[in-house]
């Protein structure tokens, strides 16, 4: 951690290394600077009304640094138009963050783009979801908005609108193309469309109960968040899960991240036209869900980390069962990367496909899995490995190409470094309880759980209410930094290529819209 | 081309014949054939995720995995809800995607079926009503059918479908 941060710098409970310190709106700017020149990136950005408690509206930033978090708070006077700085200027990621928390609690960025991001019109302009004023059961009938995209012009320019049903089993948002002919000029994105209030409705749950909404915030990610979300609970508690409890979390998270690598593995080689793949890897993947089912006792495990611990415990033959279903995985997949690797068509359409470049993807703030296939080693576990992943020494993978064949590449890599992971896990499974009791947490305390998913680090953010209530909750998912990296991987591409570029991507809608 | 025609042939044909329609307990060829005199043709599904959290997502795409084979008994999902004849929608309706989906079945031609899939589409699941959710699907457009699970596994999504398509009347 810089020298800086440290002085006046408090600890916060969290699984990770962690300290917090309250700021001014002009060192709110220059703590951003100076973390963007040393390297640091921009983790998560939200807002609280803390109006009820001291007339003030506040706004919190976490950065990741090499020696741990850093979360920065900046609070303004609850008068009628409260704005702080943007961090735009460091942090081109944060312009997003910054509408969505106009949205949500009515306090602006000295930023000019105010378009709406998660307010469609669903609720009126005047009315703020995550004000303690306004009441979670509100309903109201849509005013539809017009939404002004950014417009090109030229000789033989046209748009193309997509969305925000798209053509296949996946989920809702917009995309606007202005193509020339077959080539993509400019693309932006609108989303929000799923944006189901999941923050209000973590304030209406008691803290024991919070994981079950935080394994769904992203149904794909669910061990990861609930996760994150556990880990930020027992911090504030001081509560020490059991050891075979964090061997079994981690054990489920690596599932969890073979499980979506062998679908997009599968999804991607069909989207270059390589159905092949997608009948393999989703066996494969199908062989894993039901192993799920016989060790877990679910296909995807939304409810398998729970406060102290994890629920259930594994079957008595569960580790056979596993260690050879791990070897049979391998097998599969050692081929199936043989048979991608050395398939023209298939690698045609993947090489040099939706390139992003090391500096682009840096500049945008690029993180997990598309960072990683851009030449930005970052990973949690291995960066800042919490328990049990400081005795199992990840091997981050990385690519310097940044095209579609390099995220294939990871993938590859990911899925034959998470069993190793897994094999270690199982092979030395320790005995004992799987659970321990976690205590109601003292009010006002606020404690950050970050777990590094498949599609890279996610952040809970939970402050404590009184009685064992939530005041206030922040799920930050990796997709908010990633989506605007499409914007720019697309451009000079072809239209066509689109669904394979994003399928590279694969980020989330659910968990970005909240 | 060796290796991909070889591992199609050790891999072989996975597609298991256990999963049955409770009402009329037929096996997947008898099946086929009953959505054939229904329809004279394959069932087109059109999908809309009107708010899930991504979960059923991955449970429907399963069913197209070689286990399952859902096209191999006549049902395939089409891209545009003109080719539909059966709207199968996951989530609780969020307030930002009600008028998407509307329009995506006003767009069905007639007659339609809707069905709606996992505790969120059947009930409103964990999220149910609230400033930015309008709670079960069956809230918003009317539902004929509707699967609980969270998600619901794939051979219950295929179970719901089928008893839908054998409970109509057309």
């Amino acid at each position: 951690m810089t020298q800086w941060f440290k002085e006046g710098a408090k600890t916060v409970p969290s699984n990770l290394p962690c300290s917090r310190k309250r700021v001014g709106a002009v060192e709110w700017r220059e703590i951003a600077k100076s973390v963007c020149s040393a390297g640091g990136r921009l983790f998560a950005l939200w807002g609280t009304d803390d109006r009820d408690r001291d007339s003030r509206f506040r706004v919190f930033a976490a950065y990741l640094q090499s020696g741990g978090l850093a979360v920065v708070e900046h609070e303004m006077d609850g008068g009628t138009r409260p704005t702080y700085p943007s961090l735009r200027e460091y942090f081109p990621s944060a312009l997003r963050m910054e509408r969505a928390i106009f949205d949500l609690v009515g306090i602006k960025s000295m930023e000019p783009d105010h378009r709406g991001w998660l307010r469609h019109g669903g609720w009126p302009e005047d009315a703020f979801p995550l004000r303690r004023d306004f009441c979670r059961d509100n309903q109201f009938a849509v005013v539809s908005e017009p939404y002004s995209f950014v417009q090109v012009e030229g000789d033989g320019v046209h748009e193309i609108p997509v969305g925000p049903v798209h053509a296949g089993t996946i989920e809702p948002g917009h995309f606007r193309f202005s193509v020339v002919g077959e080539k993509v000029l400019r693309l932006e994105e609108r989303l929000g469309y799923k944006h189901k209030g999941i923050e209000k409705l973590f304030e209406t749950m008691p803290q024991k109960e919070g994981y079950k909404l935080a394994a769904r915030i992203s149904g794909d990610s669910a061990v990861a968040y609930s996760w994150a979300y556990c880990a930020a609970l027992e911090a504030v508690t001081g509560t020490m899960c059991p050891p075979r409890a964090v061997q079994l979390r981690a054990l489920a998270l690596e599932h969890e991240r073979l499980a979506n690598h062998l679908g997009d593995l599968g999804a991607l080689g069909n989207d270059a036209g390589f159905a092949f793949g997608l009948t393999q890897f989703s066996r494969i993947k199908e062989d894993l869900l039901r192993t799920n089912q016989a060790c877990f006792g679910a296909r995807y495990l939304m409810d398998f980390v729970v406060p102290g611990g994890v629920a259930p415990d594994l079957p008595d033959d569960a580790r056979r069962l596993l260690l050879d279903h791990y070897n049979a995985i391998e097998t599969d997949v050692v081929s199936m990367r043989n048979t991608y690797d050395n398939h023209a068509g298939v690698q045609d359409r993947l090489r040099e496909t939706g390139v992003l470049k090391q500096d682009l993807a840096w500049n945008l703030d690029a993180n997990g899995l598309a960072a990683r296939a851009s030449g930005i080693p970052h990973d949690l576990r291995a960066d800042l490995p919490w328990q049990p992943y400081d005795k199992l020494n990840v091997k981050v993978s990385s690519q310097a190409t940044g095209d579609v064949a390099a995220r294939v590449a990871v993938r590859f890599d990911e899925v034959i470094e998470s069993l190793r992971i897994c094999r270690a896990l199982a092979a030395d499974l320790r005995g004992g309880d799987i659970e321990t009791t976690v205590p109601d947490a003292e009010p006002g305390l606020l404690g950050i759980g970050a777990i590094e998913g498949w599609r890279g680090p996610v952040l809970i953010a939970l402050e404590t209410g009184s009685n064992g209530s939530i005041r206030r909750c922040h799920p930050h998912d990796p997709s908010w930094q990633n989506w605007p990296l499409i914007e720019y991987a697309i451009l000079g591409n072809l239209v066509p290529d689109f669904p394979l570029i994003n399928k590279s991507f694969n980020l989330s809608y659910s968990g970005h819209d909240v | 081309m060796i290796n991909t025609l070889s591992r199609m042939i050790r891999t072989g044909i996975l597609t298991e014949e256990v999963l049955h329609a409770p009402k009329a307990n037929l096996p997947i060829g008898d099946q086929q054939e009953k959505i054939r005199r229904i329809l004279g043709r394959a069932l087109c599904i059109r999908h809309v995720d009107a708010g899930s959290c991504n979960g059923c997502e991955l449970e429907i795409q399963a069913l197209n995995n070689p286990y399952y084979n859902i096209e191999g008994i006549g049902i395939k999902f089409v891209a545009s809800p003109r080719h539909a004849d059966l709207l199968l929608v996951t989530g609780p309706v969020s307030v930002n995607m009600e008028e998407a989906l509307k329009r995506t079945l006003d767009s069905i031609p007639d007659p339609k079926l809707v069905v709606a899939i996992g505790d969120c589409g059947a009930c409103g699941g964990i999220f149910g009503k609230g400033y930015a959710s309008r709670g079960a699907v069956a809230d918003v457009i009317p539902v004929h059918h509707s699967v609980k699970g969270c998600p619901p596994a794939p051979a219950a999504i295929l179970q719901a479908i089928l008893e839908t398509i054998q409970s109509t009347t057309y």
